[in-house]
Order: structure tokens, then sequence, then C-alpha cells
């Protein structure tokens, strides 16, 4: 928006959004998951082109498979990006959680739900710790989770012992990652989502009506409606021909939308976005900040356990390399990449969603094509430079045009 | 219009920070349906006055009555419990919120119902009270729905006073208000600070610029070197009165007189 129309605007008191402004949005980043869904379908394309299994439903199962840890840990990242903060160690504290998991049920015999969760505990306590650590002594973030990924990383080792290795047997873990649903459970679930989200939209919108808060358009909501019931629909028809829907991905979806409503429903949600938009607002409107920080990077190290709980199931093992190798920094690119802002305040959880399928699909797609692991690293790193200058191109134009 | 108990009443109010006098035995006071003009040079000690006020700094000596009782106020919270609210020069803000967000910020509506646990937002609640208040104080947002970084420095400030009314204060404290912003936006917050006046609150208004205080204020106070240096009906004196009084030129009897006449009230 230049700043004579700007103007006019605001003279106008009137909020008309034009084709021209829909464009800014999407450039500027307030539209940047339309963005990063036109960037999903330009890679379906291009794989699709060069190999035709890329888009059969097989494959799709697969990739929605490969993402389900990155996914789950990213989900624990976008709110600490939130904070503009960072937490380097997830991948570490993925691995040694679900390390402890294993030891207890392969070593110790435990039972399986009480073996993960005290992974899943585990996780949560180092975060807790790393959160406190930071807002306690105001140490910045990246070096106390810098020391984490070094010392999660050690401890991993050491948990796991001589062999550095233990295969998973119980089959209430391992199936985490390889249980897939009837065509008729899938239907289900389809069913239950749809019904669920149309029973909110619908609810949501009557209650604007009846407050006399009008504005929202009603075809706006059905569209979207019937957007995400297509999508609904194709996927679970998708997932039904190749073996199912997998209980992983209702696993993530489940983290997803949940931690969605949090961020965005929630008291607490709307105080991690004041906390990461203005910490000193946030404290002056007597918010609590440090219970916030804590808060934040215990959910962090919560979701990086379940995301290595859910890796360690789908390998039927932990080794000294889980939670490894770029993961840490996939988990972290995703969500940047589909429009969570590094600099706080800004984004939502679906980016975490959104951002493994982008990672995934052109990992997948360059494993397909049996690229060389060299290419696929410079791939993915350009993709991410690029996601990251939109970003930093987007909080620019908005400083500049974005107050009149 | 200064007739009956002061809503707010300081005496003799002192505070050093080390060798500096920032506070000399001030006295002041504010009545319900009344906009003062606080005034002073720089260091002049109009700051720490507030600050005294808001509770970020306890005054080393004199008293502070709030309805005509004798009050200690120890930190902001006290100041707020009592009816006393502050909106800062630098606004704080959540440039990433929207208008109804900023404005419940820290005293969010939570739904009934289910969502309770969750402590659920209700959105609806908010926005329509949001509506509701910036309509009484006759203040136009193009949305209440976009974010608070894209609106006008005037708009922004119009929000910030908004929200200090949200704790049904008596006592607004407005830290330059016209500072920084454009002609058409200083006569929107100057008409929103006449709008605090019709609704019976005391407002104190901290500004450098004379032509605002004027414009708004029924009475101007001057500080000068942490010490009461004059206090003015608006209607009867002049911006070189005042100035007089601001830089210690020709702040004679009539000084006294005023002020006297000020404190028998």
């Amino acid at each position: 928006m230049s700043a004579t129309e700007a103007a006019t605007a605001e003279e106008a008191n009137e909020h008309r959004p034009s084709s021209g402004e829909t464009v800014r949005r999407i450039v500027q980043g307030d539209l940047s998951s339309v963005r990063v869904v036109l960037g999903l379908v330009l890679i379906a394309v291009i794989f699709q082109v060069q190999e035709s299994r890329f888009l059969s439903a097989e494959n799709l199962t697969n990739l929605m498979l490969q993402i389900t840890t990155i996914g789950l840990i990213s989900v624990g990242i976008v709110y600490v990006l939130l904070l503009g903060e960072i937490d380097l160690s997830v991948g570490a504290v993925s691995g040694l959680s679900a390390a402890v998991m294993a030891v207890l049920s392969v070593n110790h015999g435990w039972n399986a739900y009480l073996a993960i969760g005290a992974g899943v505990a585990t996780g949560a306590a180092i975060g807790c710790l790393q959160g406190s650590l930071f807002s306690r002594f105001v140490v910045p973030s990246f070096v106390v989770t810098l020391a984490g990924l070094l010392a999660w990383e050690g401890a991993l080792l050491q948990v796991l012992g001589k062999t550095g290795s233990l295969n998973i047997n119980d089959p209430k873990i391992t199936g985490l990652a390889n249980i897939f649903y009837s065509d008729t459970v899938g239907w289900i679930f389809a069913a239950v989502i749809i019904g669920a989200y149309g029973a909110a939209v619908a609810v949501g919108y009557r209650r604007r009506v009846a407050a006399g808060l009008g504005d929202t358009n009603a075809v706006s909501q059905i569209v979207r409606f019937v957007f995400v019931a297509a999508i609904v629909i194709a996927a679970v028809a998708i997932l039904n021909s190749d073996r199912g829907v997998p209980l992983a991905v209702m696993i993530l979806l489940a983290f997803v939308v949940g931690m969605e409503y949090v961020a965005k429903q929630t008291t607490f949600g709307r105080h991690v976005y004041a906390v990461g938009g203005n910490a000193e607002a946030a404290r002056r409107a007597g918010i609590r900040v440090n219970r916030v920080r804590v808060a934040v990077f215990t959910i962090s190290g919560t979701m990086a356990a379940i995301g290595g709980v859910m890796a360690a199931s789908r390998l039927f093992a932990v080794n000294q390399n889980s939670g490894g190798n770029e993961l840490l920094l996939l988990a972290i690119a995703g969500p940047v990449i589909a429009g969570t802002s590094l600099f706080g305040g800004r984004g939502s959880v679906w980016t975490a969603l959104l951002g493994a399928l982008v990672i995934g699909s052109i990992s997948n797609g360059m494993d397909l094509l049996s690229l060389s692991s060299a290419v696929k690293l410079m791939v993915t790193g350009g993709v991410l430079l690029l996601a990251v200058l939109v970003d930093a191109v987007a909080r620019q134009q908005r400083q500049t045009s974005g107050r009149v | 219009m200064a007739d009956g108990t002061p809503l707010l009443e300081l005496e003799g109010v002192s505070k050093r920070f080390g060798p500096v006098q920032a506070l000399d035995r001030v006295d002041f006071a504010v009545h319900a349906g009344e906009v003062i003009g606080l005034v002073g040079d720089n260091g002049a000690g109009k700051s720490t006055l507030v600050k005294a006020i808001a509770g970020i700094y306890a005054p080393d000596e004199g008293k502070i009555r709030f309805e005509g009782e004798e009050v200690r106020i120890k930190g902001p919270q006290d100041a707020t419990e009592l009816g006393i609210a502050t909106v800062y020069q630098d606004l704080a803000l959540c440039d990433n919120l929207d208008v109804v967000a900023n404005l419940f910020l820290g005293r969010e509506q939570v739904s009934a119902g289910p969502g309770q646990v969750s402590r659920q937002l209700d959105e609806v609640k908010m926005e329509h009270e949001t509506a509701d208040l910036l309509s009484n104080l006759a203040v136009t947002i193009p949305s209440l729905r976009s974010e608070v970084g894209t609106l006008s420095g005037g708009q922004r400030q119009q929000v910030a006073v908004a929200r200090s009314l949200l704790g049904e204060p008596k006592v607004v404290l407005l830290d330059e208000p016209t500072a920084a912003l454009g002609v058409p936006q200083t006569k929107q917050v100057l008409e929103l600070i006449r709008r605090l006046r019709e609704r019976n609150l005391g407002v104190v208004v901290i500004s450098h610029n004379l032509a605002d205080v004027f414009a708004v204020a029924d009475r101007v106070f001057v500080l000068r070197l942490g010490r009461s240096a004059g206090e003015f009906k608006a209607e009867e004196t002049t911006e070189e009165h005042v100035v007089g009084a601001i830089t210690g030129v020709g702040d004679g009897g009539e000084r006294d007189q005023q002020a006297e006449e000020g404190e028998k009230s």
C-alpha cells in the first residue's frame, strides 16, 4: 500500500480489501499460508513430471509417515518462534526421550504406555529446565539450548550404553507409526472431522451475528468449509486406496489442531503472542512473562519427545543417530518456510504441518529421483534461505508501509 | 469545577535520587471532571510526579490522599486498584495483536461453558465491548481486527487511552499524549481527553506543547526544578505567564495567590 492510498483509506475510515491488497497480503505474509500451498502445488507438479510415482497413493502415504516426526517437533518449535526465541535442543531431546522410553521398555520390561509416558516426561522436564534457565538468568535461549544440544546428545549415548542401539519390539510402541485403519474407520474419521469443523464454524458465525458483529461474510465461511471438507475427503480417499489412514497421521493432526486451538483461542496462547510481540507491554499488562516462557519451552521439549517416540516407533529402534543429523534444522526450517516469523509474534501452528509437508515433499521427491544427499541438502538449504528472505522482506515492508 | 474533595491530592510530596531533589514538597490536586495540564522544563519533575502517583516510585515524604483518604501506593498494582490508570509515552501496545487483543491484554474475557477449562477467549464478548467502548469515546478505528502496528500514531494513542479505561479508573494520567502526532491526529486525541472529562474522570496531561495544554486543560500546574512553580486557571491566564513560570522569569505574587486558591478548595 502506498502512502497516498493509506491516507485515503484512513480518511474513509473503512477497510475495503481490494484485489491489489490481497496480492499485497500474500506477498507480505499475512496470507503466507496461501503462498505455501502454491509452493506445494509447484513442488508436486515438478516432481510428478519427472517421476510419475510421486503422486501415487503409496508414495503420498509414505510422505505422510515421513513427516510425522518433523511435524510434531515443529509444533513445539512454532511456540518457541512465536516468543521470538529458538530451541536448538529439540533434536537431541527427541533422541534422548526415545532412548529413555526404549531402555525402560526393552531393558526394564516396563509397560509400553508407562515407558512412553516416561519418555515424554523426560522431554517436558528438559524443556522446563531450559526455559527456567533462560528466563531466570536472562541468558539467550540460543546459548542455553545449544548447551542442551550437546549435553542431551551425550546423555543419549550414555543411556544407550555400549551397544549404541536398542530394538523395540513392544507392538504397542511400534504400532504408533505402523497401524493403518480400515476404509470404514477412515471415513468415520473424515465424517467426524468435517462435522466438528462445520459445527465450530457455524456456532462461531451465529454467535457473531447474535452479538451484532455481523461483519463476517457468510459466503467466505461456506467456501472455507467446502474447501476443508474437500481436502479431508480427498486425503482419506487417497490414504484408503493404499494402506488406509495411518494412526501416525491422526496423532500429528490431533496435536496440530489442539495446539493451534491453544495458540489462537486461549488466554495462554494470547499471552504467548503478546510476549513475542512486545515483552515489556505484556509485563506491564500484568502477564507473568517468565511463566509464559517456561511453559513454552516445556511445550517445545514435550513435542520433541513425542516426535522422538514416533521416530523410534517407525524405525523399530533407537540408536546413536536418533534425533541427529539434520532433523533439528529441518524442524525449525519447516515453520519458517511456511510463514512463522523468526522475530516473534507472528505465525500459526498450521505452519508446522505445512512446512513439514514442503520439506518432506522435497526430500521424498529427490529420493524418488535417486538424487544424492549432497543435492538434497543444498536444495533444502536454498528453499529455507528463500523462505527466510521472503519473511524478512515482508517484515521490512510492514514496517515501511504498515504504519500510516 | 475545582470544588469539593479532590479525587487525588498530594501534600508536601518529596523525592530524592541521591543528590538530586527531583520533587520538593509538591502539593497537587485533581478533581473529578477536571483536566490538569502538568507542564515544566526537562528535569522539572513531571515524570517523577506521575510515577509517584502511579506507584513506580515511593515518595520519600508527604501524603497522598485518594477521595479524601490517605493512601499508600507501594506499587503499580496499588495504583490500579485505587482507580489510577497511566498511559505512558511509549504506549506499551503489542503491534502484532489486533485492537481487541490489545485492549484486553492481561484481562482477557474467558468464555463460559466447556471452554472455561482451557481458559478459552470469549472473542465475541471482547469485540462487542471494544466496539461499545470505542463508540462511546467516538474513536473511529478502520477495523477492530486490524493489527495495532498498522494504525496511525493518533489511533494508537486512542487505543492506549481506551485501554486504560477498561479498569474503570477515576484518575487517568497521560504522559505526552500528543508528542509526535500530526495536527489532525492531535485534534482527535485532544477530543478524546475532553470526553474523559465528560465522563467525570480526573485527567492529568503531561505535555511540552502549551498550545495543546491550553486547548484541553482547566488548570495548568507548573513544576520547576522539582518545586511547584504556579497553578493557573487556563481561561484566566496566557501562555506567556505559564512560560514565565516554567522558566522562572516573572512568576511573582500571582503564583502564590493562584496556588492558595487551589489549595483552599
